[in-house]
This record gives C-alpha cells, structure tokens and sequence, in this order.
C-alpha cells in the first residue's frame, strides 16, 4: 500500500518534469524541470524495491541477523539510487555551467534565442 | 498551437504507460533470490551491518569508481566551460550594482557555528558508514555543503583549488590501489578482506569498507567543492 502511494507519487512527478521540460522557455526552468524527472526516477526505483512489512537493510539491535532475510527492503535499488543521485546532481551541474554560458553569449536565457542549432 | 497540441499527446500518452505500471504493481512480499543472497552475504562474508554500503563499495565496488570518474569529468567540464574565455564580470554587470551587498550578520554568524558542526557531522557520516545510514557520497555531499556556506558567508574565501585538486587525486589513486590489493590478496577487485574483518559491528571492521567510505567522501567532498567553487562569478 505505502509503497503504491510513493510510486504514483514519483510517477507524477515525472510527469510534472516532462510537462515543465516542454512547455516552458526559459532555460533554467527546463533544468528545474530535468532535475524533477530524475528526482522521480529515484522515487519509482526506491518504491518497486519496497518488501511489505521491510525495514531498512541494516543489522543492528533492531534487527537480527537470523531474521534478516524476512523483513528487510530489497537493498538493490536503494544502491543504485545512491549512485543515480550524484549522477542526477553531476548532470544538473554541467547543465548549470551551459545555462551559464548561454546567458553570456545572447544576455537572455529564453531557448527562442538560441536557433543557430534548430534543425 | 501544434507544438502546444504535440506536447499534450506527449503527457497524455506517457502518463498511460506510467497509469498501466501503477495499475499492474504488486508490492513483493519476499526477496528476490540476488537481493537475498545480498542481505545474507554482506553481513557473514563481509562483515559490514550495513547491507547497503557493503553492497556499493565491495560488490557493485567497480561502479562506484565509475560514478567517481563521472564526477571528477563533470568537475573537470565545468572548469572548461566557465573557466577560459569567460567574459569578465566587470563588463557584463552593468544591470547589477558594482558593489555586491555583504552577507548579513546572522548568514556570519550562523556560519561560524555552523561550519564546524557540519565538518564533525560529515566526519560521522563518512567514519558511520559500515554501520548505519552515511558513507562516503553523503559524508561527501555534507562536507561540500560547508563549504558552500563558507562561500555565502565570506565571498572572499578562495578556497585552494591546487590543494582540493591534489587531495582528491590522491584520494582516487588509493581507491584504486585498495582495489587493487584486494585482486592481489583477496577475492577481487576492490575486495574488502585486504584488511581482517574484526567483530562484527565494531567501529574499526568490515575490513577495508570504512578505509575506502573515507577515501570516497574526501574525494566527493573535494570535487564538490571544486565544482562549487567554479560557479563563483
């Protein structure tokens, strides 16, 4: 049940980052828009490795390592979240240092100025 | 208005697809045979609580330092990209005032206390890693958000980019030869048992895991750093 409500939750958030990614102009806004679609990836990946009734994977006073395998989350997507974050977080930054270089070049940072590259 | 028209299509469209997912999901109710066989072996093979770090740093070990040559190729693309040729902000600062307004006495402040609590804290996060929630990105990730406040707070603090820069090379040079030492005494690449194991969740055990989580944050945090500090105008 939790984990249908946080799946939805990062689907429409991807959704909301695509809608923003097309509909709007402005540079930075299509970057926010970017960074709302990965965020919602992380989301979705997280909520398919949820086990019902699972803790998180990790051995302490709180949980046995005899019982460890029957009431943990799956620990696979939350790795490779962790991995996908800074990756999401490296691309946002290298799309910034753009974003940055396009405004010097036109003083603007509407995309409609840019059409040297339109096909 | 096509365009307009071609982007409802789009969303409607994706939101189907993402509609059908939700609607065939069915929470597990068990581990699937690799995540059990995870859950099972980081503990008793490697020694560390924290099924994840184990994971990230011994199993998925190769990956990691993928994702570390990512952010130091990303800390390097942003260097050029704002670095040469970018035209100097006196000429292009004619809409904004000369005098840039000093941060305020409570961003100061805040940032004399502050700072030194977000270092102990990144130092836990790094050294915590093997046993609870933390390791190397987020300890990382926490050093390089001190830093960004230092930038805040004192607009003339230059950090030592030679000092950052040779820091994280030699972060990443001992990751490597860590992985290394494990092909040539251990397992494989990027083994953890190069070290003895020692009780199970002691501080100092879980072999090499807490050795390379401290690599790994010293490099995040330098390179996040780095890359912060080249987005100053």
């Amino acid at each position: 049940m939790i984990s249908s409500i946080v799946l939805i939750t990062g689907l429409l958030l991807i959704l909301v980052g695509l809608w923003g990614l097309l509909t709007h102009r402005n540079i930075l806004r299509i970057i926010i828009g970017f960074s709302l679609m990965g965020t919602g990836t992380h989301i979705v990946t997280v909520a398919i490795g949820y086990v019902r009734n699972g803790t998180a994977p990790i051995i302490d006073r709180a949980l046995d390592l005899s019982e460890a395998t029957s009431r943990v989350v799956d620990p696979i997507p939350s790795a490779l979240v962790v991995t996908a974050i800074v990756i999401g977080m490296a691309v946002t930054a290298v799309m910034l240092a753009f974003a940055i270089r396009l405004y010097d070049s036109k003083k603007t940072l509407s995309i409609d100025a840019f059409t040297e590259s339109k096909w | 208005m096509i365009r307009r028209l071609f982007t409802i299509v789009a969303i409607v469209s994706f939101g189907l697809v993402f509609a059908s997912l939700a609607i065939g999901y069915t929470e597990q109710q068990f581990l699937r045979p690799l995540a059990e066989s995870y859950v099972r072996l980081v503990p008793q093979a490697l020694g560390a609580p924290n099924v994840i770090t184990g994971i990230l740093l011994t199993y998925r070990g190769f990956d990691t330092l993928g994702e570390v040559a990512v952010l130091f190729m990303v800390a390097a693309s942003v260097g050029l990209v704002l670095g040469a040729g970018r035209s100097p902000p006196s000429v292009s600062s004619e809409d904004r005032p000369e005098e840039a307004r000093p941060p305020s006495e409570i961003v100061r402040s805040g940032a004399e206390i502050l700072v030194p609590l977000i270092s102990i804290f990144a130092a836990y996060i790094i050294m915590n890693g093997h046993l609870s929630a933390g390791g190397g990105f987020q300890g990382g990730a926490v050093i390089a958000s001190g830093v960004l406040l230092m930038l805040l707070a004192y607009p003339q603090f230059q950090p030592n980019l030679e000092f950052l820069s040779a820091t994280e090379s030699v972060a990443g040079a001992l990751f490597v030869l860590a992985g290394i030492a494990g092909l040539i005494v251990a397992g494989g690449f990027l083994d953890n048992r190069i070290l003895p194991l020692g009780q199970f969740g002691a501080f100092f055990s879980a072999g090499a895991i807490p050795l390379l989580s401290v690599l790994l944050g010293v490099k995040v945090g330098c390179e996040l750093s780095v890359i912060l500090e080249k987005f100053r105008p």
